[in-house]
């Protein structure tokens, strides 16, 4: 049972590498060929290219405003309500509204990816700071720091693990919703998963493994670069 | 503390109170961007009209609607019909499923499979007893033709189809009256600016004007690879965008020239507005419809099957057509409803 229901599936994987890396034969182009490295390429930047920009538009936001009322310690319900309600806006209704609004392209896109990366960066910002132990806080203050230092030097360092898995949370959800892109003007990865009539089965799979390889090395990235701005001391008590 | 405990809960209340409209908008704009127009009056026919304009189609074509009658021994025969996943399809499918729930038959839909290539495959796997497909479609996408060598003639490309189908082990049935085709669209002011009639005038005007299509337009020959191929034309930019949007796009001044269907409503309702240029060289072949089922299915289910199918869809004209996409797209009623109305008014069931 199993060998036989597992050739076919493998068989569809060697397909959709085979598309990656060779131009194929497509039913509708009139003889034109479709996909091969240097369309996945192409597509896969354009999809790198406009979440990068969503997700630092969406840190740009949403960071502040977190460390803001995690500071002072107020508007829990703001933040978090703030963040889960909006993981209930379908990102394909904000893509129809500014489409409506603004016109498709790379802005709507963005816009609206960035909205999608606010609410985890928000949330994790805002309990990463508000969750600064107290007394750590007021010997802080106790010494004589302003509520700028305090932020600067104690909170925010104390808060980079809960800030960065906001973040990457965020760039996974940002990097697999521009699959969407195609359908708002920008020709991302997502054009292949769009357009199976073109691509074929192939051409499905291999845009969806290119998405999730894109996002491990986001994920990776970032995790990478959490560590580094971790400080020291936070790592050895780590260890 | 030194922070006033005042402002940041004002603060707090705006903010709840811009989240709140945010959501109501989006709510709002979900809703009403896939309808594309705002001054929904299509005004369609009531059923009455659509009686009397049946009642001449058919006429005109080939031969009247005629009732459908139950036979008890069908009801033994269980049979799927299936559709591709956009309005027309999804009408048609449920027109032909309640045909043949009224000829006395098991029937049920399993509507949105996707592509032509999913529903191929599906009917192939005996999932689906039979859907309804373009002539023309079937021929470029599933036979390899080009699209200049599908014959122009609705009986000739159906002939072809079905020739095709048969050595498959499948079987196409006579092409329904109406014929879909995709179509260069723009605004009547940007026709008459340019003086614009027909896809080969555009050449020496289309590297200033933009054209918006769904995405797979791009890659496809009876899309933006045959108007680059076959008339030579280079356009300003070709932007990919979700169907739903062909109509929005233009009305916003977004695109310059729009990829949209000859059955669309909006050709019929708004033709003061939006216009269609002649394909000339006839890039974007005509698909009749014509019912794609199993040899094996028709034969279990007997002369019935075929006749019914055969004989409801002789009142689709590419005006009934229109009006029920009208029904589906512009006024939200689902496939069935509109199928429903159709089959009643068309006089197919008391």
């Amino acid at each position: 049972m199993s060998a036989l229901s597992l050739h076919p599936v493998l068989a569809d994987f060697g397909g959709a590498i085979e598309f990656i890396f060779h131009k194929q034969v497509s039913n509708v182009t009139g003889g034109h060929k479709v996909g091969g490295f240097h369309q996945v390429l192409e597509l896969a930047l354009k999809q790198v290219e406009v979440s990068v920009v969503a997700l630092l538009v969406a840190m740009i936001v949403a960071i502040p405003i977190g460390l803001y009322f995690g500071h002072k310690g107020t508007g829990e319900l703001l933040a978090i309500g703030l963040g889960n309600a909006s993981r209930a806006v379908p990102e394909l209704a904000v893509i129809a509204l500014l489409a409506a609004v603004v016109g498709v392209g790379f802005t709507t896109l963005t816009v609206a990816l960035a909205l999608l990366g606010v609410p985890p960066i928000l949330t994790n910002t805002f309990t990463g700071i508000n969750q600064v132990d107290r007394p750590t806080v007021d010997a802080a203050r106790g010494i004589g720091m302003t509520e700028f230092e305090i932020l600067r030097k104690v909170e925010i360092p104390m808060a980079v693990p809960s800030i960065m898995s906001g973040v990457r949370t965020s760039s996974i959800n940002i990097i697999a919703t521009a699959t969407i892109a195609p359908l708002a003007g920008v020709l991302t990865l997502g054009n292949f998963i769009l357009n199976e009539n073109v691509y074929g089965a192939n051409g499905v799979l291999a845009g969806a493994i290119v998405v999730a390889v894109l996002a491990l090395i986001f994920e990776f990235a970032l995790a990478g670069l959490q560590r580094r701005l971790t400080s020291k001391g936070l790592r050895l008590q780590a260890q | 503390m030194r922070f006033n405990h005042k402002r940041p809960l004002m603060a707090l209340v705006m903010l709840i109170a811009a989240l709140a409209l945010a959501l109501g908008i989006s709510a709002c704009g979900g809703g009403s961007s896939s309808s594309s127009t705002e001054s929904t009056e299509a005004e369609t026919t009531t059923p009455e009209e659509t009686t009397e304009e049946t009642g001449e189609e058919g006429e005109e074509s080939t031969g009247k609607a005629t009732a459908i009658t139950a036979d008890p021994e069908n009801e033994k025969i269980s049979l799927t019909i299936g559709s591709k996943n956009f309005p027309e399809q999804e009408i048609l499918g449920e027109i032909y499923t309640q045909a043949l729930q009224a000829a006395g038959y098991n029937a049920k839909s399993d509507l949105s499979l996707g592509s032509e290539t999913v529903a191929l495959k599906t009917l192939k796997a005996g999932k689906i007893s039979g859907y309804p497909e373009y002539a023309s479609t079937a021929l470029t996408a599933f036979f390899g033709l080009e699209p200049e060598e599908v014959p122009s003639g609705a009986t000739p490309a159906w002939e072809k189809a079905n020739a095709e189908f048969q050595k498959e082990g499948l079987e196409a049935f006579k092409p329904t009256p109406f014929a879909s085709a995709n179509a260069v669209g723009l605004l009547k002011s940007t026709a008459e600016k340019y003086h614009l009639k027909t896809v080969s005038d555009l050449e020496g005007v289309s590297e200033k004007l933009s054209l918006y299509g769904s995405p797979e337009c791009e890659e496809r020959i009876d899309c933006l690879a045959g108007l680059e191929k076959y008339y030579g034309l280079k356009f300003k930019e070709f932007k990919p965008v979700d169907i739903e949007l062909r109509y929005s796009v233009l009305e916003k001044g977004q695109a310059d020239l729009s990829i949209l269907f000859t059955t669309d409503p909006e050709l019929a309702s708004k033709n003061e507005e939006f216009v269609i240029l002649e394909d000339d060289k006839h890039v974007f072949p005509a698909g009749n419809v014509i019912f794609v089922t199993s040899q094996k299915v028709a034969e279990e289910a007997g002369p019935d099957y075929q006749s019914t199918i055969e004989n409801v869809q002789l009142g689709l004209t590419l005006e009934v057509m229109q009006e029920l996409d009208a029904r589906v797209e512009l006024e939200k009623e689902s496939p069935a409803e509109a199928a429903a109305a159709y089959l009643e008014a068309a006089g197919y069931v008391e």
